[in-house]
Parts: structure tokens; sequence; C-alpha cells
């Protein structure tokens, strides 16, 4: 089958991008979208030019390394999907599609479609674990964990931090991978300590980082390759709420920034 | 040289313990006075520099993905061993040892072996601590199942995500460690060199992936937890980026490489589509627990599987093996996948893979069960098949996995350069030549927890460390040898693609030195391997330049030293005239086909010294001693 692809060309994040048009001559059913690229890269090599930049690892649907737009939806048309795992079968010969990378303020683009992701791993670090130092440990069974909190926990904690729900999202909120993380440790009992203290950090630092804010549009759970539910960020808004009202440490001091109104900001 | 392994004697029991004491302390407040560099941030090198973070030790981490949760620890689908005994089945730390050392065919040494067994526990309490989701049952309690030949169930699991759960924990205590500025990460920074001064390991080269930049680094301890070389073989499970340059250019800089021949062959891929294909991807072993594997029982037989009836079909592994059935151990899964296909029975359109039916089990447990254990699993093999393995049994076929092999060490993890250390699947230690299932995520976690920041203390507390900085010779030179290379690799001026020459590198490799290896055979790779690696430095096309973001570069670099490591292993593949384990030689197998040890020559770890590119290395043995588990013919029957 003949693919037709506009894709996005940036040599470097200071550079001016602009769309280049390409032909796959021959792509076929069983190939992965990346393994196209592949084709596409090796011919662009053999003519002399510079293949296209992406960013991809496992191709398992694992690691979360890979991920851009395809004709305006992040990873492509196939729900819970990423497109590593997305297949040529779901197009057809003659499809023209447009591949741009995740537009994000807080995503700079590093090369053509892929971008720099590291403010996902700040929010991590502000507060996204449960402080046990190695060697701490009591032992496993000694907390019981009940069953559906432990499978809503990892319901929630099978976020891969790839990015979709930042790049579909018209606010560029990192809202559902933000609460992803305090959903998965807020449903444990081995969280629980630390509940208040964790919302109340990542929220702050994901604002510092430059996302927006959730109006509740829900674009980020409709292309999320690992379906988590919007459910994620009720529970961050809750806990970072409650942590208002109970916790011990305001959000004011904990940040430079203090509490904003929602903002549609972010997008660049 | 010779090789001291710092094996404690005495009662196995209580030698780590009897060791761990006789390990000299660094006092805490001069931790933060070391510098550790740890390269790589998977469940080895992800834990040790947390750990060694929380310790109070000054950390400098580094990967080439974007970020530290990528590591393709992330990928391992099944679980993790501990012997526990949660499920009352006759389990014990001396059982898991037991099994480790017999799955291994009796390649690998006790101690590491029982070690390894000891800590399992510890590292599902840690688990469980930071939070890792592990399966659970109603009471509340842990879940276990039997897992890859286990004939207790000690495998703790989280659906069929574990590794990606366990690296998330280790991922989320490293960040921690982020934010408290005791560890600095580096990542889309890749290890080109490893620079040792005065004999001991001082510091790194690395590559910044984005702007070009090399750049010097100097601690007084360097870490290597940078993943196995099954990529070598182009074709594999392992990350697109997984690569072996920090053990081979640290090999080149004088630390042994022990076992290269020992790789894995996982039994349950799916199988190759077409020349493009890029990689391949594991479905879980444990699978095999509820699927059946079968072929035809004539060859050539195109129906569709549906339509064979019962009668006609050759469950070939429960035929074979009635006491373990589809149970048995990777390599005799493999092995026998591969011996049906070469009789003709193999399906699906290149006749290379073999039929996974859970036809019986669903109409056994119910839809509702096996979607509940396996769903994620059908459902990524629906995606990348198009087919429905709820009603059309799945096809597999075996590929490289894992590679046991890796940079030799001692009991203290440390390599032969003094100050350097190896974790996890980079380095030998663990399985033997055979690793069982849900082992590689406990060795990591061992390793990386509760080995190393223990060992490293003894190092650094008793050795005196002269202060160097980056403009040392030893760094000026390493960072001179890495450009010249890369200068070279770009100025080449080929035409055919890094991706070509590693593909037909891997198909060498994947014939010859794969599944079934003969001393023909890999005397024809090893005459192939130096021309072919000729070829790619004068024919090779790396497009672009040094200081942008060059993916070509990238693995222009790891391939030019696959071929290295290539040759390395077939010769050791050779030299080892047994089969055990993942190393099958045709000309050593019982009148049943099984793989024949050879322990009055063969009872030793393989370590290779390196004597220059072309040069054939040097062989170091180090004798392997049974004093518990002794050496029997592996029967699965």
């Amino acid at each position: 089958m003949r693919i037709i692809l506009h894709v996005w060309r940036q040599r470097n994040a200071t550079e001016k991008g602009r769309m280049v048009r390409y032909e796959v001559a021959e792509a076929n059913q069983e190939m992965s979208f990346l393994e196209m690229l592949d084709v596409l890269n090796e011919d662009l090599i053999a003519k002399g030019e510079e293949p296209v930049a992406f960013d991809h690892d496992c191709r398992e649907g694992i690691c979360g390394m890979c991920g851009f737009m395809i004709s305006g939806v992040a990873h492509g048309p196939l729900k819970g999907t990423t497109v590593c795992q997305l297949h040529m079968r779901h197009f057809k010969d003659g499809d023209e599609l447009y591949l741009e990378p995740w537009r994000a303020k807080a995503f700079p683009v590093i090369r053509d479609l892929a971008v720099d992701r590291g403010a996902f791993d700040r929010i991590i670090a502000a507060g996204g674990f449960i402080s046990a130092s190695t060697g701490s440990a009591p032992e496993a069974n000694s907390i019981p964990v009940p069953k559906d909190d432990a499978e809503l926990a990892m319901d929630a904690a099978a976020c891969i931090g790839c990015g979709a729900c930042v790049a579909m999202c018209p606010n560029a909120s990192a809202a559902l991978f933000t609460g992803a993380k305090i959903a998965h440790l807020g449903r444990l009992p081995q969280g629980q300590p630390e509940r208040e203290r964790r919302a109340i950090a990542m929220v702050a630092q994901a604002n510092a980082e430059g996302f927006g804010s959730c109006t509740n549009i829900g674009e980020c759970e409709a292309v999320c390759p690992k379906e988590i539910k919007l459910e994620a960020i009720a529970r961050m808004n809750h806990d970072f709420l409650r942590a208002a009202w109970v916790g011990r440490e305001s959000y004011r001091e904990d940040s430079e920034e203090t509490v904003e109104e929602p903002k549609a900001g972010g997008r660049r | 040289m010779e090789l001291d392994s710092k094996t404690p004697s005495g009662p196995i029991e209580t030698r780590w313990d009897r060791h761990k004491f006789n390990l000299k302390l660094v006092n805490p407040a001069n931790k933060r006075k070391y510098t550790i560099i740890v390269v790589g941030t998977g469940l080895a090198g992800g834990s040790a520099a947390a750990t060694l973070g929380e310790l109070g030790y000054n950390v400098l981490n580094f990967c080439y993905q974007d970020s530290p949760r990528r590591a393709h620890s992330i990928a391992a689908q099944g679980g993790i061993n501990a012997a526990k005994n949660y499920r009352n089945d006759g389990d014990s730390v001396y059982r898991l040892f037991y099994d480790t050392v017999k799955g291994g065919d009796f390649r690998a040494r006790e101690s590491n072996v029982y070690r390894l067994a000891q800590l399992s526990v510890n590292i599902i309490d840690q688990c469980v601590a930071q939070g890792v989701p592990f399966a659970r049952e109603y009471s509340g309690y842990l879940d276990n199942r039997s897992f890859g030949g286990a004939q207790v169930s000690r495998t703790f699991y989280a659906r069929g995500q574990t590794g990606q759960q366990l690296l998330l924990g280790a991922y989320q205590a490293l960040e921690r460690q982020i934010g408290a500025g005791t560890v600095r990460m580096f990542p889309r920074h890749e290890m080109l060199e490893l620079v040792v001064v005065d004999g001991k390991a001082r510091g790194i080269v690395t590559r910044d992936m984005v702007t070009g930049k090399f750049e010097s680094w100097v601690a007084d301890a360097v870490v290597l937890a940078t993943g196995g070389y099954g990529n070598a073989y182009y074709l594999s499970t392992n990350a697109k980026g997984c690569n072996a340059t920090a053990i081979w250019r640290a090999y080149k800089r004088g630390a042994l490489f022990a076992n290269p021949c020992f790789t894995q062959i996982h039994p349950t891929c799916i199988p190759v589509t077409g020349e493009y294909q890029s990689k391949l991807t594991l479905m879980s072993e444990s699978l095999r627990n509820d699927g059946r594997i079968w072929v035809p029982l004539k060859a050539g037989d195109k129906r569709s599987p549906n339509s064979i009836p019962e009668a006609e079909r050759d469950y070939f592994l429960e035929r074979k093996y009635p006491s373990f059935g589809n149970l048995v151990p990777r390599d005799v899964a493999s092995r026998n996948a591969k011996a049906v296909c070469d009789e003709g029975r193999g399906v699906g359109e290149s006749g290379l893979g073999v039929y996974l039916d859970f036809r019986e089990a669903i109409e056994r447990l119910g839809k509702h069960v096996i979607r509940e254990r396996y769903g994620n699993l059908f459902d990524m093999y629906e995606r990348i098949t198009g087919e429905d393995p709820y009603n059309v049994p799945m096809r597999i076929y075996p590929a490289i996995h894992y590679t046991m092999g890796g940079l030799w060490v001692d009991y203290n993890l440390m390599s032969t350069i003094p100050g350097m250390y190896v974790l996890g699947e980079a380095n030998f230690s663990d399985h033997g030549a055979n690793r069982l299932g849900a082992s590689a995520l406990m060795q990591g976690l061992a390793d990386g927890y509760f080995v190393l920041p223990y060992t490293i203390g003894d190092y650094l507390a008793g050795t005196k460390l002269p202060k160097v900085d980056a403009s040392h010779a030893a760094f000026r030179d390493a960072e001179n040898q890495v450009t010249c290379q890369v200068k070279r690799l770009l100025e080449t001026g080929g035409a055919r693609s890094v991706d070509s020459f590693h593909r037909d590198l891997g198909k060498l490799l994947w014939e010859y030195c794969g599944m079934s290896r003969t001393a023909e055979g890999l005397k024809h790779a090893l005459g192939e391997i130096p021309g072919l690696r000729e070829r790619y430095w004068r024919e090779v096309r790396v497009p672009g330049t040094n200081e942008d973001f060059n993916q070509s570069l990238e693995k222009a670099g790891r391939v030019a030293d696959f071929f290295e490591l290539a040759e390395l292993i077939c010769l050791d593949a050779l030299d080892r005239s047994e089969s055990c384990g993942g190393h099958f030689r045709e000309e050593y197998q019982t009148p049943e086909g099984e793989a024949l040890r050879n322990d009055e020559q063969y009872s030793y770890t393989a370590a290779w010294e390196f004597k220059g590119v072309g040069q054939p290395p040097a062989l170091h043995k180090e004798p392997l001693v049974f004093e518990y588990v002794h050496p029997s013919q592996r029967s699965y029957k």
C-alpha cells in the first residue's frame, strides 16, 4: 500500500520547523506504524537525506517513549494503543497522514517528532513516590490491601508517561498524568502518610512547568494508550482540596506560585 | 590473571551475613564526599542509584532514554520470584536456590545464587512498601502464581506488567533522590568510554545525545547497569535502543567478559512477518500455564488450526515431557519448537511458528478467567497480528530474549577493573547457562537494592583514591578516542544504512549461534564476521552531524561494537564443546536430543580478556564448585 505523509521537520529547538511531504510506496498491512517510518528513513538515507527523528524504544507499548500526532490525534486513530503498537492494517492505500510532535510549552521540540518530556520527571520528583528508603520495609503481608483497592491502584499505575494526554488537551494540561500517580499511591495504605503533601507538591510542580489547568474536556482520557480514567483527575482534585482543608502544609508555603484560576494557556 | 571470586566459604546459609559483617563501612558524614557514577536506570541501575542516594553518596546517573522510567526492565511481563512460601507449598530459600542452580544447568556460582534467593524476600517487602500494586487475593494478602516451570507458586505479579510496576517503584525512589539533590540525573546521555586511572575505574565519557557534546565525568567508583547484549542479533525482544556499548568499551579497557555464548531464547514470541521487522514481541511465559503448545501431526498441513481435529494435533511438549508438559524450561521449549518447524510442521505464513492454544483452558475456566489472567497480553497479540486469540490459537516462535553472559564480577559485583561494578543483566553472575522465568527482575533488584550498596562501601572505605579531575591524561585520551570514532563514522561516506548492516549481522548470529550451534557453523560465522565488519567501516552511511540529535549516529556506534562482540559470542560458543542451558551444541546431545553437559572439562566460567580488535582474546577460567547442589542431568520428563 501507498501512504502519503506530511511530516513536521525541525532541526532543533531553536530553528523553525515546517511540514514536508513524503511518500512511502511499499507499506504493508503487517507493519507497525514505526516500521513504516523505518522504511521511509531507510529510503531517505539511501537518497542522502536526513531521516525523520522520532522517539521510540521498547516498541511494545510499555516504555512510553514513542508518540506523536497522526492527523491531529495523539498516537493515531486506534483506541488504547501507542503508535508503536499501531499497525498499518488500520490504514488504507492512498491515505494521507499528518505527523506532528506533541505540542505544548512544557514539551519543547528536540528534533522533528521528538520532544523533551523532562517536565514529567520533575512532577514525579516533586512528590510522586512513597518515601520508603531501602531497608525500612515491613513484611510484605503485614498490611493487607483490599483487592479492589489494589486493582484500582493498578489501573492508575498503568500510566506510561508518554505525554499523549498533554498533547491532546486544548489546555496542554498534565492533569491526567499527575492525577494517575496521585490516584495510584493514594489508593494504597502505604501511600496515606504523604497523601496531602504529595497532591500539593505535584500539582504545584505541574503548574510551575507551564502545563495548563484541567477544564474537564476529556480529550486526555480519549487518547490515553493505557485508558486511564478521568476519575484520576477527580482524585487529584479531591486530594488537593482535602490537603487545603486538613493538610499541615499549605500550597502557598510549598511553592513559589499561588493558586490560580484555571488557565487555558500552555499551548504553544 | 588470577580470577578471585572473593566467595566466602563455610555454611552457605550464613555466607552473605558473615561477608557483610566483614565489609568495611563508610562513615555517614563521609558518604557525600564520594561520587559514584551509575550508568543505566533499569531495575538494577535505578534501584542502585536511589539506594546510594538514600545512603548519602553523591550519585551521577546516566541513561540513553529521555527519562529513567523508560529502561527496558519496564517490559518484563510475568513476575518476580521470591521464596516467601505464602502458599505453604513447600517453597524455601533453599528450594529457590536449588531450582536456580539446576535451572542454570550448573554453570552459576552457588554462593551468589544462594544470596539471591535470600534477598528475594526483602525485595517483595521493599516493593510493597513503595506502593507497587501487586496482585492480591480477597483477603488483601499477596497473590502468587507458578511460573516458568517452577513447581511451587512463588511468583509475585502485577497483571502482565510486573516489570513496569517494579521499575516505576525504583524510578519513583530515584526521582525522590533527584528531588532531594543526592542524585543528579542525565537522560539522553550515552556512555562511550570508561576511564581508568592507575588501574582503577575513575570515570566515564558521555555524549549528550541532543547537543552532541562529549563530556568527562570523574568519580570514585563506576557502576554499569546497562542491560544485556541481545540486540547483537538485531531481532530480539530487547528495546530498540538496548546496546552493549558501555560493557563492551569497559571490556576493551580491561574488564573480562564472561560466558558470552550464554544467550537465552524465549519460546513464546510473536513470529516474524517480513524483512522490515524491527523487533520481536514477547508473549509472557505465564501463558504456558494455561495454553497448550501444538503443531499439526503431518508436515505441510495448511488447514486453519480450528479445523484440525484433536487426533491430528501433536502436543509435542506434553508428549515428550509428561511431568512438566508445556512448562519445561525456556531452552527446552525453544529447541523443541525449532525441531518441529525443521520437520516442516511449523505453522503460519513463514512456517516458523507453533500454536499456543487456549481453547481447553477457556472451556475449563471460562473466558472471563482467561481474560483476567492474560487480558492485556491477548489484546497486545491481537493488536500486532490482527487475530483474536480467544478464538484462534496464538502463533509463537522463539526469539533472543536475555543474555546470561556479561562482564565478569566477583561476589561483591566488582569487575576485574577495581572500582567498576556491574549489576543486573550486564553482569554474568547468577543465572548460569539458562535463566529461569521471573528471576531477572529478582536479580536486578537484589543487586541494586541490597548487594551493591554494601559492597561498594567496602571498596571506598578501603581504597586510597588520589584526587583526579577531567584534565587528567586518561580522560583526555578517552575523549579523544570517542571523538575520533564519531568523526570516522560520519566521514565514512558509504552508501548503506547502519540498520542494513545490523540486520546482516543479526541473521548470521541467529543462523549460526542461535538456538542450536555446531562447530562448523560457528567457524563459518567467525570467518564471515571480520569481513562484514570491515565492509561496515568502509561502506556505512551515517547522515547528519555530531552536533545534532542524530539517531543514525547513535546506532552506528552501537552496531560497531556489536560487530566485535558477535565475534566473541561465536568464539566462546565454539570453545565450549558441550551443551548446557541456552548453549546447545548439536554435537553434544543425549540420544533423546537433550543437552549433554561435560562437567569434567567445562565446569567453569569462561572469562575473556581483550587483546586487540581482530586479535584472539585470552581465556581465563573460574572453576565452579558445587558443594550443595550436585550436578545432575536436568530431566523434565
